[in-house]
């Protein structure tokens, strides 16, 4: 069972009490975007093996929206933090960086 | 290739068994092929299969890089149905249900296919006019189902209970000639045949990278070196987004945890698979007894083939109220299998952006009943370069057409 602390109310949530939201930091194009961006922004997935940015809802708990970096090799969670940003913490890609030297650092 | 038949076993049995011989040979590498398939599961060997029986194509390897049929061809619940709702699906997985009935005899390996018949539950409103529609156009296609009644249920699978007080069973999509099949035997069997045409499947080999020049593949970058190829094809399931990456294009695509369980086994007690979508569950009983059990994703990305424990026990809780009876039941082991699921959940058969490339995934969480049309599909469209009637609607530039084959609506989770 996955555990995730919710940066918005600080508790430490089971899965079950989370929603998975898909891949973070994507690019939104809206309407008069070209085919390609629109198709990048609705279906085109990085699908990481390793180091995941993900966005997860405190479903049941306080309903509110955060990210989280997660290993999908190993479950691992790296930390999580709040959704008002357009990409991941520094300090917690140095985390990442170190616990992962192979990694190819944040790709937006 | 000595052929297997009750001859076969007399003659062995009078000289203990020392004559057979094995199903497929392990060579090393060649330098360079016509055709190099990544992934040696179902889809791979039957792609390979095809090409050396429709297109004559037989310099042809297979690199696995675990051991053959050891991704999720030997991780599912080996159900074979065609009761889809969109015509492209319909066509496809019909083609293949029609070639699991003589695949015993095509490739002389009995595969154990079991027309046994297969049930979708309708336990709610929505569903019964789901299914209903799915039976007319399903009528339309040429696949053979009907709607039937709760009383009709009982009557094809007994220990049901019809009367839950939260999900009760309010009828179903019956199609007879579906079933299930040795899924292990499959791969086996398609490796054997493959073999004897001469081509080579190479196991314990995995691919690290993709060489190309001017645009077009030259090989395969692997873990025994460097393998030249004119063409290639990619059935890699849970990891096209890994392969497709080390090509230098992206997927539609994500990959996620599906889950699965057997119970003990115990006497034959049901003849049919029924599936129930409503609480992401379906059963079928094994050959050896076992009650096999399939569930739901997980809803997160995922490598690790193991999923979350609460999906599986929120599956069983579900089925224990339709089939009382499997409350009773000790569970003997559970398992995972990483699925790629893209974004309409229908799987992708095509070119890529790289010359010379196909890609077959997104088979998602139904690809077992697809082998023999996947493989016949596929094989056609890296056979010619261009794909056919079945495989034409399945190109991965419908995301961008927004040419949805929405199967997600249709087919709900178990799909």
């Amino acid at each position: 069972m996955l555990l995730l602390t919710c940066p918005n109310c600080g508790i430490a949530a089971e899965e079950t009490e989370l929603g998975a939201g898909g891949e973070a930091h994507i690019t939104r194009y809206g309407a008069g975007s070209s085919d390609d961006n629109f198709e990048t922004y609705m279906f085109m997935r990085k699908n990481a093996k390793g180091v995941h940015f993900e966005r997860w809802r405190h479903v049941n708990g306080c309903g509110k929206w955060f990210h989280a970096a997660r290993c999908t090799m190993t479950l691992e969670v790296f930390g999580t933090y709040s959704a008002q940003t357009f990409e991941p913490p520094k300090d917690l890609i140095k985390k990442i960086k170190t616990k992962r030297p192979d990694w190819e650092g944040f790709v937006k | 290739m000595r052929r297997y038949s009750a001859f076969a076993i007399a003659r062995e049995a009078a000289r203990y068994h020392t004559g057979w011989e094995r199903a497929w040979r392990s060579p090393e590498p060649k330098k360079e092929y016509d055709v190099i398939i990544v992934g040696a599961g179902g889809h791979g060997l039957a792609t390979a299969f095809y090409l050396g029986k429709n297109y004559g194509i037989t310099n042809v390897a297979i690199i696995e890089k675990g051991w053959l049929g050891g991704g999720n061809t030997g991780r599912n619940t080996t159900i074979i149905r065609s009761n889809y709702l969109q015509d492209p699906s319909a066509a496809l997985y019909e083609k293949a249900r029609s070639l699991y009935e003589t695949m015993s005899q095509d490739l002389n390996y009995n595969v154990m296919f079991s027309p046994r018949g297969v049930i979708m539950l309708a336990q709610t409103e929505h569903e019964i006019r789901g299914y209903q529609r799915t039976a007319h156009a399903n009528a339309l296609q040429g696949v053979a189902t009907q709607w039937i009644g709760p009383e009709k249920v009982k009557e094809l699978c007994p220990i049901i209970e019809l009367k839950g007080p939260r999900f009760p069973v309010l009828g179903g999509l019956w199609q007879p000639r579906g079933g299930t099949a040795r899924h292990d035997a499959v791969a086996w069997g398609y490796a054997r045949a493959c073999s004897d045409m001469g081509m080579d499947i190479i196991q314990k080999c995995e691919v690290t990278g993709v060489t190309q020049a001017n645009g077009q593949v030259t090989g395969i970058e692997t873990s025994k070196g460097h393998i030249g190829c004119k063409k290639l094809g990619m059935v890699v399931a849970g990891h096209s987004s890994e392969l497709a990456n080390m090509a230098g294009f992206r997927l539609p695509m994500e990959s996620v945890a599906l889950q699965a369980l057997v119970s003990e086994p115990i006497k034959p007690i049901m003849d049919v698979v029924i599936m129930a979508n409503t609480v992401h569950g379906y059963l079928s009983q094994s050959d050896k007894g076992e009650m096999v059990i399939g569930g739901g994703t997980d809803a997160f990305n995922n490598y690790t083939q193991r999923g979350s424990f609460h999906h599986i026990e929120e599956t069983v809780r579900a089925l224990s109220e339709t089939f009382p009876m499997i409350s009773r039941l000790k569970m003997l082991r559970q398992w995972g299998g990483i699925v790629d699921v893209t974004g309409d959940r229908s799987p992708i058969i095509g070119k890529t952006p790289l010359g010379g490339c196909f890609i077959n995934c997104g088979w998602g969480t139904g690809g077992f009943k697809a082998i023999p049309g996947s493989g016949w599909a596929f094989a056609e469209t890296v056979a010619k370069g261009e794909p056919g009637e079945l495989a034409a609607p399945f190109g991965m530039e419908r995301f961008i057409e927004g040419r949805f084959i929405d199967e997600s609506v249709a087919a709900g989770v178990a799909h």
